[in-house]
């Protein structure tokens, strides 16, 4: 009977923590709200039969306890209550899929017209790279990389020779223009992670990752490390800020290219 | 060596407790070893917990030995723990005398598992004391970090972890053939398959699952220590570390994360599945009622086990893998929750209209499910490809694979021992101590893992030794983490009890006679409690029905064991798929 009461309890005090919870997403900061709506449903959904299950074992309970004299029914099986379970079951699978794939599918095909920004991950320290006047990133290589050529770039790449290089961990993007994130690391996993972006993706080195996004709110926002990358992971800091173009332009023109520092 | 002596077992100290190979004795051994080593796990995580609740409050915990925790705790509880006491543990005692074997078929071989396994932990724990300590790569031990530089214990930690684990995978290769191939031929005549408790195929097919996955880790684990002893590349490309060059070149970080995950996956059903089948025994036993659907449950057991080797890239949606992989492994995944949600119908759908009984197992029992109902639910949120990538690497990962694979496995453990302590001792364990048990673990887990869905909704990244100066975190998150980490030590000192129950009951318990519960299953109709070597006596027992015949209409008992012949159970109709001959 007690253990009727506490599921009771568990299910009330749930519903109730989350609607007086202070801890929620963070203001979306990006055009990824179709993620947000997703999660929603996928909670309205999960949570309705969390509540459902809890509630219905309290009431099994209740009624049938042990009492003197009280005997269980014999019910081995009963092949159309499971048929419909099952099929109940697979409807709600299906709700939460079908948004979920929809959504991935745009979150997978970057806009034609994204720009594109190399962010550069090592312990444990971030630095971005954007191309130069030629629309074009210089082509990198690992055996490159010397402590006055951190990105690894080929000199002998012209492409290279005016991408414009930042060396500190503060990012700067254009308000409401779709961006594509290329990721590189040189060193170890680490993942390039904004909160209120919701998008985020590991660093691999070896390989170049990425996923797009458009900053939809002027801002400044952190840059964290999601994946487990040695001693000072948790303190592998950085911002972004997303502001208005002619900002971001002269915030630009003020970093240098790769052919100014060398 | 005539029948008699066969059955009275060796005599000497020795070679009946130490060098033992009654399934019963291994049985006890691996559970007590994997009792111990759990403890270990438990007192880091709550280690980890007051770095986490009150951060800088101690001083020796600092960011390597932190991260020594989270990995140790995560690989021990997994590995060490929970695979260890369901198969040797429980696997161990119940197949033999819930299918009607005298034992394992393999008894040498059986004893080999055990003291294998015990070296793989002895080496592991070694590793608390080598120069560099435990290595700090997190339980999934990814490289390159695993074995670079900045990582804690990439010196001698991660060998020691490394090789402690390929011996393991010896000891639960051993131990695997022999549950498999006890089930598949040393059934007692009339135990057909679908006649077995769902223990037995929970166990059973855990144990085939076992010997598919654990080569994958088995292969990562030799290939990471070439690359760290040798200076092979399989898992490592060209790298800068720490702005020396290294020699590596051409391996690949992604493909250990897609062999480790190949394990990885299915082990949470190796997991899961021995709880799934212990959970249906005690609610059926203390419900008084057959398990609802049986033959459902069996292959829900089964879909489980073989969808399991085609989910595991859902660990690895942000991992960098090809994104068009995403499609498939998030509609393998989402499928897999139908067989587990039957499961979890059928279980409730067992309660309805029996006879329940709350006893200290049917506390657990019930806590399971709905432990298990949050934490299936919230697998659901990061299985749906989209959806995982904002809470991917978050706190609500942890509330969710702690909520799944964590509490409820370990409730069923719970539940099992309070269940089965009897048989395996004669006597009960003392029922005022395990309801404080329970209450406090139940309550207690869903103080500490509910609260932490919404850190991780909030994107509080998880493996992370302090937050302070993150802007977008409030401060009322570290109030909350306060509150998580005083639930923890509160849950952990409550084990205590558990382990002076265990203790204490073993000579005060009350006397519980051969079947206290009233089962129907084979392991309560021993001759002796506890079963004697070679278990059953002059003569085996004879199945004749199936495992629930609780509440059979028109017979005078509340239920019939499995070995009373068809005639004697007066108007007995059993499930309609059961011959009456």
């Amino acid at each position: 009977m007690a253990l009727a009461i506490a599921l009771v309890v568990i299910v009330v005090a749930t519903v109730v923590f989350h609607f007086a919870s202070p801890w929620w997403f963070t203001p979306i900061a990006s055009n990824w709200g179709l993620l947000d709506d997703t999660i929603l449903i996928t909670l309205a959904i999960t949570g309705a039969v969390f509540v459902a299950v809890n509630l219905f074992i309290a009431v099994a309970i209740v009624r049938f306890r042990h009492r003197a004299g009280h005997r269980a029914a014999f019910e081995p099986e009963n092949r159309r209550l499971e048929g419909r379970l099952t099929l109940l079951t697979t409807a709600g699978i299906v709700a939460m899929l079908a948004p979920g794939l929809y959504v991935y599918s745009q979150m997978i095909a970057a806009p034609a017209d994204a720009a594109q920004v190399e962010v550069l991950g090592q312990q444990w320290q971030w630095r971005f790279r954007f191309a130069g006047t030629d629309g074009r990133l210089g082509r990198t290589d690992v055996r490159h990389v010397s402590a006055d050529n951190p990105f690894g770039l080929n000199a002998d790449d012209p492409h290279g020779r005016d991408d414009v290089l930042v060396a500190s961990p503060e990012l700067h993007l254009p308000l409401d223009r779709p961006v594509t994130l290329l990721l590189r690391s040189h060193d170890v996993l680490h993942n390039f992670y904004v909160p209120q972006f919701r998008v985020k993706m590991d660093l691999v080195p070896g390989l170049v990752s990425r996923f797009w996004l458009t900053p939809t709110r002027a801002g400044r926002f952190e840059i964290l490390c999601a994946e487990l990358c040695g001693l000072a992971h948790y303190n592998m800091r950085g911002h972004v800020v997303v502001e208005d173009e002619a900002a971001f332009r002269a915030w630009l023109a003020a970093q240098p290219t790769f052919a100014a520092v060398r | 060596m005539s029948d008699d002596d066969l059955h009275a077992g060796p005599h000497g100290f020795w070679t009946r407790y130490v060098w033992s190979q009654d399934h019963k004795v291994i049985a006890i051994q691996y559970g007590l070893t994997a009792i111990a080593i759990g403890l270990v796990a438990l007192v880091l995580s709550n280690l980890m917990r007051l770095q986490l609740g009150f951060p800088g409050a101690f001083a020796f915990i600092d960011p390597a030995s932190y991260y020594q925790y989270v990995t140790m705790h995560g690989m021990i509880m997994v590995v060490y723990l929970l695979t260890a006491l369901f198969l040797g543990g429980f696997g161990n005692y119940l197949i033999p005398l819930m299918v009607g074997a005298r034992d394992m078929v393999f008894p040498f071989l059986n004893m080999l598992s055990y003291w294998i396994y015990l070296l793989a932990v002895l080496v592991l724990v070694a590793s608390f004391f080598v120069p560099g300590g435990p290595t700090g790569a997190g339980w999934t031990l990814y490289p390159p970090q695993a074995i670079l530089p900045g990582t804690p214990g990439t010196e001698w930690g991660i060998v020691l972890m490394l090789v402690s684990l390929v011996i393991f995978i010896v000891a639960a290769t051993m131990g695997g053939l022999n549950y498999v191939t006890t089930v598949l031929q040393a059934r007692t005549h009339g135990m057909t398959l679908l006649r077995m408790p769902l223990t037995v195929w929970g166990i059973f097919v855990a144990s085939i699952l076992a010997l598919f996955a654990f080569p994958a880790l088995f292969v990562s684990g030799v290939m990471m220590l070439c690359d760290k002893l040798l200076g092979t590349s399989f898992f490592m490309p060209a790298i800068v570390s720490m702005g020396q060059p290294l020699a590596h070149a051409g391996g690949s970080p992604v493909l250990f994360q897609h062999l480790f995950w190949f394990f990885g996956h299915p082990e949470v059903y190796i997991v899961a599945l021995p709880a799934f089948g212990i959970i249906s025994d005690l609610i059926s036993t203390h419900a008084r009622k057959n398990i609802f659907g049986y033959r459902m449950m069996v292959w829900a057991i089964v879909a489980i086990g073989g969808l399991s080797f085609v989910v595991w890239a859902h660990h690895m949606y942000v991992s960098g893998m090809n994104p068009y992989f995403g499609y498939f492994f998030a509609t393998t995944t989402l499928i897999i929750a139908v067989p587990t949600a039957i499961k979890v119908y059928n279980w409730t759908l067992t309660l309805w209209r029996g006879d329940i009984h709350l006893t200290v197992p049917m506390l657990f029992a019930i806590g399971f499910i709905s432990t298990f109902v949050i934490g299936g639910l919230t697998g659901l949120f990061l299985g749906n490809v989209s959806v995982d990538i904002p809470l991917s690497d978050t706190y609500f990962v942890v509330a969710h694979f702690h909520m799944v694979m964590g509490v409820s496995p370990v409730l069923a453990v719970f539940g099992g021992l309070y269940h089965w302590y009897p048989k395996i001792t004669g006597r009960l364990l003392d029922e005022r101590l395990g309801k404080l048990h329970f209450w406090v673990t139940f309550l207690g887990t869903y103080a500490i893992y509910m609260p932490m869905h919404y850190l991780g909704f909030l994107g509080m990244p998880r493996r992370y030794y302090a937050y302070e100066g993150y802007e977008f975190i409030p401060a009322s998150a570290q109030d909350l983490n306060a509150f998580i980490t005083v639930a923890a030590l509160v849950v952990g000192v409550v084990q205590l009890v558990f382990l002076f129950n265990l203790a204490w009951s073993l000579r005060h318990g009350r006397h519980a006679g051969a079947n206290p519960w009233g089962a129907t299953t084979l392991e309560w109709q021993t001759p002796d409690t506890p079963p004697r070597h070679g278990n059953w006596g002059a003569a085996l027992p004879e199945v004749h029905r199936w495992a629930y015949d609780y509440s059979v209409p028109g017979a005078a008992r509340d239920f019939i064991p499995q070995n009373v012949p068809q005639e004697a159970g007066v108007g007995a109709e059993g499930p309609a798929w059961e011959g009456h001959a």
